[in-house]
């Protein structure tokens, strides 16, 4: 069953991003984008999320936090790096402070491009992660299936 | 006749998830509209939970799902209780008794804002708990039977002799159903502030259970209101849409109160119970003695 497609739940992050992005980000929420119709909801709580959406370059505090949240999300998940500075470090890519791009700390599935990113970027993001989220989810019920088959398979090589 | 005291328990542990999810769906769809947004699709309630079956079981302290399946399996006996015609006191017990599980669930973790979730439930707790117990002494008071049973038959409209048990019931009523003035041991719209409360170290199946047994009460409170209105059936489904849609309405015009206005609320309804009990009590007196 693809639940996961039809109720992706969002948390959004900024790891030392300008804001630019983050008001775009929730600019998606607003009546006039409405990502609720997807059934995407803006979540608070890294254990409830599906996605991780993150802006800016990261910066050396930030960077175990942004480690710590990742890690809490439950499998299957997804981290959306939005705007310039998630791929890039963007302009502050020099800055002493910059680690530069979300995928220096964690893995990163989709790169939204844009200084600032567009809502409807966004959004389109946000659809392109869904499949690769529906990809992660067979792949972990596949990988549980087999776990049980060649559990299944020891136990009946004890009992014989 | 002594089986059909089944059929309604087993309707109800079978429906109620079913209507709970529904009508869940049509109350965001319905708030949605109210802010001008097209809104989730009607099921969308239903690919939540069944997302959260989806996803990896991540469990800090194994007591907890424990306390979860106990505060779903009481949430969903008491509404059965209630749907089979049972003596509400024991309703009522077993419905606090589902809320305690969930508060020793959020407690046997040690996230700081679970633990300031489980204690605003708590407060909760207390703020609802004389009015639903106040309703309760009401509907025996005119029904003479603590029997769901009995009062769901009752021939006089509860409802006259009951206003201000009602008005008390229907202040509650949003406290119970998590809605805004009164949601805040969720956090259901404000998640910067306690992140989720209550439900923060909940995820997964276990979060879907909670979610499953919010329907079921979400359910036997609309029940609840019917009785108010049993010696109509068409008006009490009525009052019970009117009610729901009024709870919709609340929610999206407050904003979020402190806890010590949430208990006051809960308290203020609990006097306006009592004023209206002892009205009552002084009228059925006088009635009784002929008007000697």
């Amino acid at each position: 069953m693809a639940f996961l497609k039809r109720s992706p739940w969002i948390l959004h992050y900024d790891a030392s991003s300008c804001n630019g992005c983050d008001i775009e980000v929730l600019a998606c929420l607003t009546p006039l984008y409405d990502v609720e119709r997807f059934g995407i909801i803006n979540t608070g709580n890294p254990k409830h999320a599906d996605i991780l959406l993150i802006t800016g370059g990261i910066n050396a505090q930030n960077r175990e936090v942004v480690k710590n949240i990742y890690e809490q999300i439950p499998e299957p998940k997804v981290v959306i790096a939005v705007g310039a500075c998630a791929a890039t470090g963007g302009v502050f890519r020099e800055c002493y402070n910059i680690v530069g791009g979300i995928d220096k700390v964690i893995p990163v599935d989709v790169y939204v491009p844009g200084c600032a990113a567009r809502p409807e970027q966004i959004i389109d993001g946000v659809v392109t992660a869904l499949s690769i989220l529906e990809e992660k989810r067979a792949k972990m019920t596949g990988a549980a299936r087999m776990k049980d088959e060649v559990r299944h398979a020891e136990q009946a090589g004890e009992s014989t | 006749m002594t089986w059909t005291w089944l059929i309604g328990a087993v309707l109800f542990l079978i429906l109620a998830p079913l209507a709970g999810g529904l009508i869940a769906g049509i109350d965001r769809k319905i708030t949605a509209r109210m802010q001008g947004r097209v809104g989730p699709p009607l099921l969308q309630p239903f690919y939540d939970v069944g997302k959260l079956f989806e996803k990896e079981s991540v469990v800090v302290t194994t007591a907890q799902n424990f306390y979860i399946l106990a505060y779903l399996i009481f949430i969903a006996l008491s509404g059965a209780l209630f749907f089979a015609g049972g003596d509400l006191l024991l309703v009522v017990f077993a419905f606090t008794l589902a809320h305690v599980f969930l508060v020793l669930g959020a407690y046997a973790v040690h996230s700081p804002y679970s633990h300031i979730g489980a204690e605003r439930e708590l407060i909760q707790l207390m703020a609802y708990e004389p009015m639903i117990i106040l309703a309760v002494v009401g509907f025996y008071m005119v029904t003479n039977s603590f029997l769901v049973a009995d009062i769901a038959v009752a021939s006089v409209p509860l409802i006259l002799y009951l206003p201000g048990v009602f008005l008390g019931f229907v202040t509650i009523l949003t406290i119970k159903l998590r809605k805004s003035p009164f949601d805040i041991s969720t956090s259901h719209h404000a998640h910067q502030e306690i992140v989720k409360g209550i439900t923060t170290e909940f995820s997964g199946s276990t979060l879907a259970q909670v979610e499953i047994a919010h329907w079921y009460e979400n359910i036997f409170l609309l029940g609840f209101i019917y009785l108010f209105f049993a010696w109509n059936p068409a008006i009490g489904i009525v009052a019970i849409v009117v009610t729901y849609l009024a709870e919709i309405f609340v929610d999206n015009v407050t904003a979020r109160v402190r806890w010590q206005a949430a208990l006051k609320s809960g308290w203020l309804a609990a006097v306006l119970g009592i004023v209206n009990l002892t009205i009552l009590a002084y009228i059925l007196g006088y009635m009784m003695t002929g008007g000697a």
